[in-house]
């Protein structure tokens, strides 16, 4: 219960957060990406300095967090995907102005067209965990 | 105001640090740097034989959820509902695109924008360096070809 009142609240923020940010409007990223409005770096920055500081602080306070869980302590790892990656999502994040979280929180101001780009998120994302774990190789091999 | 910021830097700053306090939340409750693009893959292992963030996909899909009610919760109580104009066929291949690219690089705009950044990876420093530039250039471009909005 204490687990589900505090994804709650955190996704709850983050949308909240997103709307507020107008960055769940696919024209106000884009108007970001098109160099006509650049608040975007704005919202990173904000999160950012936040992230930062919370990240670092955190673990050094407390063993465990609130729930008594440990903290990740993850850095994403170069990996073979990493640039290639980049660069197909810079190419669908620049068409459409959406990106993932983006696209979900835009579903809470009533945006109904994002379905379709959520649809397609899926999709991608699926034809893409199938290269990743080889099921395409194995179905195109005869026998 | 003009340029760079046309319609001022109030809604972008205290925007932001919502969500980053919404990401703060998750750290310091499941201890998760809680990128959104998994969520894509996560959600999938409940209908494919996908495996991959399937140890993650209930918390994921928790927040997901409740993305979209703190947005509602903005849009209603400021009655800022919108239907974005930004073509079908945009939404459906940019959303294509999006969701192999993010996966493909494990990380989008929060995982490698904000929780990669934020850890000091290299990996997100430089995969944000470049989706922001192929990001840019392709609405630049979408928008010389006369597409608006």
């Amino acid at each position: 219960m204490k687990r589900l009142i505090a994804i709650l609240l955190g996704g709850g923020l983050f949308g909240y957060g997103l709307a507020w940010s107008g960055m769940a409007q696919p024209e106000v990223v884009l108007s970001f990406l098109q160099l006509r409005d650049l608040g975007l770096l704005l919202v990173m920055a904000a999160a950012l300095v936040i992230t930062t500081i919370g990240f670092r602080l955190a673990p050094r306070l407390r063993q465990k967090t609130l729930l008594g869980l440990p903290f990740s302590h993850e850095v994403k790892p170069m990996l073979a995907g990493t640039v290639p990656g980049a660069v197909i999502f810079g190419v669908g994040w620049g068409l459409s102005g959406m990106c993932p979280g983006a696209a979900v929180a835009s579903l809470g101001i009533g945006n109904a067209p994002i379905l379709i780009g959520l649809a397609g998120m899926f999709l991608g994302a699926y034809l893409q965990g199938l290269l990743a774990e080889g099921r395409l190789k194995r179905q195109e091999k005869p026998g | 105001m003009g340029f760079p910021f046309p319609h001022g830097v109030t809604s972008y700053l205290s925007g932001g640090v919502l969500l980053g306090l919404g990401l703060m939340v998750m750290y310091l409750t499941l201890g998760v740097k809680a990128g959104a693009s998994s969520f894509l893959s996560s959600t999938l292992t409940y209908f494919t034989p996908l495996t991959a963030e399937r140890g993650s996909r209930q918390w994921r899909l928790q927040f997901a959820i409740a993305m979209v009610l703190g947005a509602w919760l903005y849009a209603a109580t400021h009655q800022d509902f919108f239907v974005t104009a930004v073509g079908w066929w945009r939404l459906a291949l940019g959303g294509l695109l999006v969701g192999f690219g993010t996966r493909l690089s494990s990380g989008c705009t929060s995982g490698h924008g904000i929780c990669g950044v934020a850890s000091f990876s290299r990996a997100s420093l430089l995969a944000v360096a470049v989706f922001m530039a192929v990001a840019i250039l392709t609405a630049r471009l979408v928008l010389l070809l006369g597409v608006t909005p």
